[in-house]
């Protein structure tokens, strides 16, 4: 079944005025609702978006302001409004937001999927619009039979008198409905009351998605369309010294070259001639900014770094003090390495720029910036532009740039066609926005007792928020730098944190789950080492330190019962526990492993996880987010690092970026809490805890500490000759 | 021009034969449905079958599959028990190296049609999928084994 409109389908239903739309927006003093009349009274400046549209021919509309990159927003938040008017399921139809103010994240004040906000943020107005359009229809059809309306109800998409002695269905009650005013606040259901939400229903995508027929960035075409494909500086800042121009349009296919910010264009009618073209135009480069740079210099440059003092990132108590009084202390530094998002479609984006308009077709997941870019690059205004958002293959925060976006905008205004730009595996490698590297100081003191009593976190990190929101640093802090740091929920009397800053020529961005990729890793690592150094059991000494904060321990408690913490392990494994906050959300793990001595290969057998995010609306797709999380950290955990030389990236491709294959991918066990505490996200807060469950493990089954990311074999097998 | 044979029908296509036949299908014959995702053989998203077989269709020219037997995504049976198997699992995430991974799963499955486990890991492990579904794919392709039940 086809589940998704066209625009043109949209946009004439809409226009035409026929059925009943519902538009919820926000304001200062809360949501307000309006019908499509009201809509269209408002001045263009205020107008709000319109999330519902329920037409004569029964179909029920429902808007999606988010980019389904795999997370499942194309089912979940349909659930919710869904609920909420009692519509039947199979009368869904999903409708994809153009790029447009309207469409805004209400929290957020801007079209982006990210931060694991989704239903934190839409579930409200979308429950509003549902439940809104439910008491209309209500109301509709008790004048239509002259009844009262506390006698109707709504059921499957049918409004019914006297339990079903007169229906109605919302296809034939909807011009009656739009007449009639909208309630301001219309009652929402309480939990009891639910027919989708916390339901596992099925993904409203995954048809398409198994038949071939979801159409991603990397398919679009639009007639007389050229490729285009850019040569691009090997080293970090270099500047194209020379190329021939003659030689790649010579080449049979090629139209155009056209150098461009990032690097030199090729346009031509097929995607084979323009890589020709590439090859022929042999772009001879400078040296670039830093044309030493390399793994090496870049590790010199963190640790010369950790040696700084830094910004005080949070602080109570008097670390020092009391680290010098300590019964027992303990330091330890760790190094991660820079990630590279590998979404599985390359970066790609197909744009069309004409005198007064301009079209563009991408998988992104922030359409207010490629609107806002687009607006710059081409003087038009937002309502001569289009974006259409695509499905995106993988977006892991790597889609929240839009440097490909700005590529294929500024070629097809300099050649007045449209092009679709098209990046390789390779450039993709290449030209990330990289997970920062980090490299980490960690102190910790313990009284005669075994009790935290001080405990000193430095962390070295590229700035990510400097570059991409320079409104969101704190007193020149990142935020990002301090995820699960500034909000850490131990309570130690002592606490430092500090924040140095390193600027580097590689670029750095969102990777899902952001700064707690990093920081879960080694405040849980710490956490652990300061345990057995207090002689005390890994999850007795967290819970210890979490009195009185209700969520975090149960999460650890549950994760330790479904796991049998208490219960001694297999011969020859090792157990680990951890646990992150990451974007309101609570969850721990539980990694049983083992090691290889010859090898040093370490292999995880399984593991369990608890998470607490609030009130579920799937628990299906939560369950396959935990999961989906797991492996993507697992993959970074045991394999993943970028290379740097020569001033540039030295990572090509899967055969030296290789990632998590079947093979090595453990039993995963989900447990859900459930919990009526504050909703949050579920994308990103599955991933940070496997990295330090696995290395507490490895630690359980060897008793070596392994400190750097990845835990390739080549290290373990070092450090368990050192031990 | 090349000759190709895709999903029965036959196609004539004014393209060089050095051309990777994975961007004759994509580009030239808009069947969408196979992705490119490294273009060396190493993620499985452009998998098809040529003659039967699970084939990357990044590592074979277009002038070397004249005269093969070439089928893609779309011309698998949307009631095919790989495809349902799919779905009732609910596999997929952002769904783009699904194709390649139910035409491995197929090819796979029409030879061992009662797979053990490490079988499974063994045909699948070329296969790469960044959301992470493995979990998923191992269950679906055990239901379709089992015959959907």
């Amino acid at each position: 079944m086809k589940k998704t409109i066209t625009r043109r389908e949209f946009l004439k239903k809409s226009m035409t005025g026929a059925g009943l739309a519902i538009a919820v927006m926000a304001t200062p003093s809360g949501f307000k609702i309006l019908s499509a009349e009201e809509v269209r009274k408002e001045p263009p400046s205020f107008s709000p978006s319109v999330w519902l549209h329920i037409t004569p021919d029964n179909l029920v509309t429902i808007v999606v302001n988010k980019s389904e990159m795999g997370q499942g927003v194309y089912t979940s938040l349909p659930m919710v409004l869904a609920d909420e008017l009692d519509a039947d399921w199979k009368q869904v139809r999903l409708k994809v937001a153009p790029a447009d103010k309207k469409y805004n994240d209400p929290a957020w004040g801007r079209q982006l999927t990210g931060g694991s906000t989704s239903i934190k943020h839409m579930c409200q107005p979308l429950r509003i619009a549902g439940a809104a359009a439910r008491e209309m229809l209500m109301k509709a059809a008790a004048e239509a039979w002259s009844v009262a309306e506390d006698r109707c109800e709504v059921r499957k998409g049918v409004v019914e008198y006297a339990a079903g002695k007169k229906q109605l269905s919302f296809g034939k009650l909807v011009s009656r409905a739009s007449r009639l005013p909208v309630p301001q606040s219309p009652s929402l259901k309480k939990e009891s009351m639910f027919t989708f939400i916390g339901m596992p229903m099925a993904r409203l995508d995954i048809p398409d998605k198994t038949n071939g027929r979801a159409k991603y960035g990397i398919d679009t075409f639009v007639p007389n369309m050229l490729y285009a494909v850019l040569s691009r500086p090997p080293s970090y800042g270099a500047k194209p010294l020379s190329f021939d121009k003659d030689a790649a349009i010579k080449i049979r296919g090629v139209h155009s070259v056209v150098a461009i910010p990032r690097g030199v264009a090729v346009c031509a009618d097929t995607v084979d001639a323009a890589w020709k073209g590439r090859d022929a135009l042999n772009v001879r480069w400078d040296k670039g900014v830093d044309p030493n740079l390399s793994n090496e210099t870049l590790d010199k440059a963190f640790t010369a770094d950790l040696a700084k003092k830094g910004l005080i990132g949070k602080s109570s108590g008097d670390f020092q003090k009391a680290f010098e009084k300590a019964a027992t202390r303990h330091e330890m530094i760790f190094d991660l390495p820079y990630l590279y998002h590998a979404t599985m479609e390359p970066m790609n984006c197909t744009a069309s720029v004409r005198k007064d308009r301009c079209e563009i077709w991408v998988p992104t997941q922030f359409q207010t910036a490629v609107l806002g870019l687009t607006e710059k690059e081409t003087g038009l205004k937002p309502e001569q532009i289009s974006v259409h958002t695509t499905y995106l293959g993988g977006g892991f925060g790597r889609r929240s740039e839009v440097d490909v976006v700005e590529e294929a905008v500024q070629i097809s205004k300099v050649i007045g066609k449209p092009v679709k730009v098209l990046w390789k595996r390779e450039e993709d490698v290449k030209n990330g926005f990289y997970r920062p590297g980090t490299s980490t100081k960690a102190a910790g003191g313990l009284d005669e007792k075994g009790r935290l009593v001080a405990w000193f976190h430095r962390i070295v990190c590229p700035s990510i928020f400097s570059r991409a929101m320079p409104a969101a640093m704190k007193n020149n802090i990142d935020p990002a730098a301090m995820d699960c740091l500034s909000d850490l929920e131990y309570e130690v009397p002592n606490l430092e944190v500090e924040y140095v800053r390193i600027d580097t020529p590689v670029p750095v961005g969102f990777w899902r789950s952001v700064g707690a990729s990093h920081n879960g890793f080694t405040i849980e690592s710490f956490v652990d080492e300061m345990a057995h150094l207090a002689k005390k059991d890994p999850l007795e000494f967290r819970l210890g330190l979490l009195k009185g904060r209700k969520r975090a321990s149960r999460v650890l408690e549950t994760v330790a019962e479904k796991a049998g913490w208490s219960k001694p392990v297999r011969k020859g494994e090792g157990r680990g526990i951890s646990w992150v906050l990451a974007f309101g959300t609570y969850v721990a793990q539980v990694a049983e492993v083992s090691v290889d001595k010859k090898s040093g290969s370490i292999r995880v057998h399984r593991v369990v996880c608890a998470v607490d995010c609030g009130p579920v609306v799937n628990p299906a797709i939560l369950t396959a987010q935990m999961r989906g999380g797991i492996i993507m950290g697992l993959s970074a955990a045991l394999k993943e690092r970028m290379n740097f030389s020569k001033g540039g990236v030295e990572s090509s491709n899967f055969d030296d970026y290789p990632l998590i294959r079947m093979n090595e991918v453990p039993e995963i066990e989900v447990h859900i809490i459930k919990s009526t505490d504050a909703q949050s996200g579920a994308g990103e807060p599955g991933l940070p805890p496997i990295a330090p469950a696995v290395a507490n493990a490895v630690f359980n089954a060897t008793g070596i500490r392994i400190r750097n990311l990845p835990m390739l074999p080549d290290r373990v097998k070092e450090a368990m000759g050192k031990a | 021009m090349i000759s190709l044979i895709i999903n029965g029908k036959s196609h004539k296509v004014d393209v060089t034969p050095d051309v990777p036949l994975l961007w004759v299908i994509r580009e030239y014959l808009k069947l969408t449905g196979t992705k490119y995702g490294c273009g060396i053989g190493m993620c499985g998203s452009c998998t098809v079958h040529i003659d039967g077989k699970a084939q990357r269709s990044c590592q074979i020219s277009a002038g070397d599959a004249q005269g093969k037997k070439i089928t893609t995504i779309e011309g698998i049976p949307e009631d095919h028990p790989v495809k349902k198997a799919w779905i009732k699992e609910q596999v997929p995430q952002c769904g783009y190296c699904q194709p390649g991974q139910i035409m491995q799963a197929i090819a796979f499955i029409s030879e061992k049609p009662d797979p053990t486990d490490e079988e499974i890991v063994s045909a699948m492990n070329g296969n790469l999928c960044r959301c992470g579904t493995y979990p998923y794919i191992k269950s679906a392709i055990k239901l379709a084994a089992r015959g959907g039940k």
